[in-house]
């Protein structure tokens, strides 16, 4: 079997394995099973001529299109309104969400996402207004930006934030280019960013993006950040460094002031990666720990949605050295009135701004849903969160450590999640084997190869919404599937077996990319 | 606490069973002079579902709402009809609820739905391959420009001057840091777009020329002369769409031989939201396809031969790549996604075609009708569904005065331009579907009460 150096599987031959699921006695003519439907393309079941939507009349007048009409076929099927519910509601059954069940993905805090937010967002006064209506006549929408930045501000102890970024690497991006206008502004042209080898992809990524070189960082064998390592590296040529905290072992770094200390003191700046920050609302800022930028990701502490995907939103607090490269635009209180800093007001008093990051303001829809949970939880609600996260968190990691090796959990307690390695499993038996064989089950993977630094790294993380009987059944379903993978059992091999579809090919789908329908690929 | 289940009795045997006697004791990694006791400060307490509601409700009720009187916005966040359907789907818990699709196998309704996506905004736009979506069309327009560099590996890009100038300010901002040389110009008040001076200007340096098509002034241009001689001088070119209804009525960029294209998604399936989340439309050519940033969905097979979908290419991307990935993003705008291909998939293509002309229809109704206002001229000859009046007064002060009479008249120029006097006079009307008869009547008798 091949795998890479984490140990995850990368050729497709590994899942082809035999079957056991729809080909065999529990087959059924059309593929369908029950109140599972198997759904084709729009571009199969859908026809150019077909609509959902009724419009009024066009009214008579002459085309000004100055000769540029689109004339030939556009090739974009149609649904009526009937077929295309069906169509959605049949795929959104081909999902899981965590609606349905225990969603444990590590570092992603999948928590309950609740619906008053969703109803407070679709507010016409929120939902219907335009980003460039008058000043006068926005401002609620300015209101809510500013109540949430107080929130965001108070929670973390940094006196300023910007609001726009779209999501958490693009507050990361935010606060490395802040940090890299500061050290322009002392004329200060440090080249250099570390980064923890624990750390999630984007920090690297971002790092480089952003034109700096990046250079890892070691852990101990604690799984924090090696603090002599990264102070003997300091030095004129490092602009900064990018930590996680709690880290992505989901452990806090004890030694994160005197990280923080010795990058100050070096000339450089501290950047904290805060999506793990739903481990420590209410329990320690990192203000008090010398952080001098941190995005927070709405979508995962402040419980928006992640909606498959996205959108997320990742504002971004500063220290006060940061705060003049904040970027355009942001919303200030004057008096009884809020007022947008932008490009044309900037030069009076924000005149370092590092500039404009999107079009508009950022995620509005998103602030909406944040404030609104904020407020429900309260100061006081946003602690319990965090308390009873970790205390889920340490529960599973004291439930599961007699079963699987759990390599930091001798040095003391874990934050938010608890981190597994696959060691022991039978010959053969992977991180994978266990993600696929808890959707047997009914559940959703934990992170599964990641952080890096732990081999077939689990990283489970249960957030503070799951109660203690959803965790004991997720652990009772967890050990048996781990006594399975010492044991070498061949069904588990093959899992899933009960999903909408086995394990799928993604060598194939890498090697000859088709990653649009074409009509003509079904006669090929 | 609504949203939390453990009750003070598990609590307290979890604690038992993790051997710790309070909850406190689990944070004692914390440095204990930076840990906090007792209660958060200057933070008020929990809130019933009622009481955040009445808040909220304030809150929004100080602001005028769009669909509460006559509205002409645009400028690259459009107010559209979207099908109660729409919303009604992307609150299925299924597609709300759930991750980025790393677990094909529990998550075949996201990444069908992302295929099908792809499959829409490649044809829309008119190219071979396009991406799960990004943030919006700003950041979109910026990897756009950062591809043609990787590309090319030339580092000048020539924006044109009908570029949303939110869009320029963007990758200026960027461009600060990443070395990237861009001309850019502030419009002209002219009946012309600016493409025969970037025919001229494209040279042997050029990375990409980066046009908006319908403009920022509402004004369109073939773009076949102009994609042929940036691909002649080596260089990519890269069209922006803001409005991507448009594409109903007009040809796609890709057709005219663009190779990249970049839009804005919102109009179809999002609302105007105050500007976000929205979602950024990227599609190529395919010989570009491993340059391109952002998640890619495609079709494979599972172990039983069945079809399927899953995340792929993904060795342009961070999680793999890390530093030396296409792009640092990480996500996509998948909710705002699964709206656009809802909207898209209802809409069908008579359905976008009607939609098209209906907005065409009433935009030159609207036109007519305002240009009949003694002093106020259109500056556009052709144009989709938004274009520019030139006022005789101050256009910013007339969006003020017409807002204080509960009408949202437009954008003006100076709002977007503030440093240029020459375009001061000017404001840019959308008109789309959801603007009645009434409204423009409304609209025309205001400015007729302001204007000397």
């Amino acid at each position: 079997m091949s795998m890479n150096n984490q140990g995850r599987p990368t050729r497709s031959e590994d899942v082809r394995i035999q079957d056991i699921g729809t080909k065999g006695a529990n087959a059924t003519f059309t593929g369908n099973r029950a109140l599972i439907l198997e759904e084709k393309l729009i571009f199969e079941s859908g026809s150019i001529d077909r609509t959902g939507v009724d419009l009024p009349d066009i009214p008579d007048a002459k085309s000004r299109l100055g000769g540029l009409e689109r004339s030939e076929t556009i090739g974009l099927p149609g649904l009526s309104e009937s077929e295309t519910v069906r169509h959605y509601t049949r795929l959104s059954r081909f999902n899981y969400g965590i609606d349905l069940g225990f969603f444990p993905l590590g570092s992603c805090t999948m928590k309950h996402n609740p619906r008053l937010n969703e109803k407070m967002a679709r507010l016409p006064g929120f939902a219907d207004i335009h980003p460039l209506q008058p000043q006068e006549s926005v401002q609620g929408a300015y209101q809510v930006i500013d109540e949430l930045a107080t929130w965001l501000k108070t929670l973390t102890g940094m006196p300023a934030i910007a609001m726009s970024p779209k999501a958490g690497a693009h507050g990361e991006l935010c606060g490395i280019l802040a940090i890299r206008s500061a050290l322009e502004a002392r004329g200060d042209a440090r080249e250099v960013i570390l980064v923890p080898e624990s750390a999630h992809g984007t920090n690297p990524a971002t790092a480089a993006f952003a034109g700096y070189k990046v250079e890892d960082i070691p852990a101990t064998k604690e799984g924090r950040v090696d603090l002599d390592a990264l102070v003997a590296r300091l030095g004129p040529d490092v602009a900064g460094v990018m930590i996680t905290n709690p880290n992505t072992c989901g452990l806090f770094e004890r030694d994160m002031k005197k990280i923080s200390d010795a990058v100050h003191d070096a000339g450089g700046f501290v950047y904290c990666d805060g999506a793990n920050f739903n481990a420590i609302v209410g329990k320690v800022r990192p203000g008090d720990l010398g952080i001098d930028a941190m995005h927070i990701n709405l979508h995962k502490t402040f419980s928006t949605p992640h909606g498959g995907g996205g959108p997320g939103s990742g504002p971004v607090v500063f220290s006060a050295a940061l705060e003049p490269f904040a970027p355009l635009p942001f919303v200030e209180k004057q008096g009884d009135t809020y007022k947008l800093v932008e490009e044309e007001n900037a030069e009076e008093h924000h005149a370092q701004s590092f500039g404009r990051m999107v079009a508009f303001h950022g995620q509005m829809g998103m602030f909406t849903r944040a404030l609104t949970y904020m407020l429900s939880h309260g100061g006081d609600g946003l602690k319990q969160v965090s308390e009873d996260a970790v205390l889920n968190a340490n529960y599973i990691l004291r439930s599961l450590e007699d079963v699987l090796d759990a390599p930091f959990a001798p040095s003391g307690y874990c934050m938010h999640e608890a981190l597994f390695s696959d060691k022991g499993f039978a010959e053969g038996f992977t991180t994978l084997d266990i993600a696929k064989g808890l959707i047997d089950e009914g559940f959703h993977p934990m992170t599964m190869y990641f952080p890096l630094v732990v081999h077939g790294a689990m990283l489970i993380e249960p957030t503070e919404t799951e109660s203690k009987e959803a965790i004991d059944e997720f652990v009772g379903a967890l050990r048996h599937i781990v006594a399975a993978a010492k044991s070498g059992d061949a069904k588990l091999k093959a899992a899933p077996h009960h999903a909408p579809r086995r394990r799928l090919d993604e060598t194939l789908a890498a090697r000859k990319p088709v990653l649009v329908y074409k009509e003509t690929q079904d006669a090929v | 606490m609504r949203y939390l289940p453990l009750t003070p009795d598990d609590r307290t045997a979890m604690l038992a069973k993790i051997g710790a006697d309070t909850v406190d004791d689990l944070f004692t990694d914390v440095p204990a002079e930076a840990r906090l006791t007792g209660p958060i400060h200057d933070l008020p307490g929990h809130a019933s579902e009622m009481a955040v509601e009445r808040h909220m409700h304030g809150l929004a009720g100080k602001n005028l709402v769009a669909g509460d009187m006559p509205f002409f916005l645009g400028a690259g966040a459009y107010r559209h009809h979207v099908p109660s359907s729409v919303d009604h789907l992307i609150q299925r818990g299924e597609f709300l609820t759930a991750y980025t699709p790393y677990q094909p196998e529990i998550a075949q309704g996201t990444l069908q739905v992302l295929f099908e996506f792809q499959t829409q905004v490649a044809r829309l736009f008119g190219c071979d391959v396009a991406n799960a979506s990004m943030y919006d069309g700003s950041t979109a327009c910026w990897e756009a420009i950062v591809m043609a560099r990787r590309i090319t590996r030339r580092k000048k890009a020539l924006l044109s001057s009908g570029l949303h100038p939110h869009y320029v300010s963007v990758a200026n901002s960027m461009a600060h840091f990443t070395g990237d040389e861009l001309q850019s110009a502030v419009p002209e008040l002219s009946v012309d777009t600016d493409i025969a001076d970037l025919i001229e200007t494209v040279d042997g340096d050029t990375s990409c020329v980066v046009v908006q098509y319908p403009d920022i002034l509402g004004r369109m241009d073939d773009l076949t002369a102009l994609a042929a001689k940036t691909q002649e001088a080596g260089a990519l070119l890269i069209a922006v769409v803001t409005e991507p209804v448009a594409l109903g009525a007009i040809k796609s960029p890709g057709e005219m031989g663009a190779d990249i294209v970049v839009g804005e998604g919102q109009s179809i399936g999002v609302g105007l939201q105050f500007g976000g989340p929205y979602v950024g439309l990227f599609a190529c050519k395919q010989k570009y396809v491993r340059q391109m940033p952002g998640r890619l969905c495609g079709e494979t097979v599972d172990a039983e031969g069945r079809r399927g979908f899953v995340l792929t290419l993904s060795t342009r991307e961070q999680h793999i790549r890390r530093e030396k990935a296409t792009s640092n993003i990480c996500t996509n705008s998948g909710l705002c996604a699964l709206a656009f291909s809802i909207h898209m998939t209802l809409l069908g293509e008579r359905g976008l075609r009607d939609l098209a002309q209906l907005n065409h229809a009433k935009a030159i109704v609207a036109a007519d009708r305002l240009s009949q206002i003694e002093g106020v001229n259109i500056l556009n000859k052709s144009f989709f569904n938004e274009f520019t009046v030139i006022l005789p007064v101050n256009a910013r002060e007339a969006v003020h005065e017409l807002a204080s009479r509960s009408i949202l008249g437009g954008v003006s120029l100076g709002r977007l331009y503030p440093q240029e006097d020459a375009l001061s006079h000017a404001m840019l009307v959308t008109v789309t579907e959801t603007c009645t008869d009434e409204d423009v009547d409304a609209l025309v008798s205001a400015l007729g009460e302001i204007l000397p």
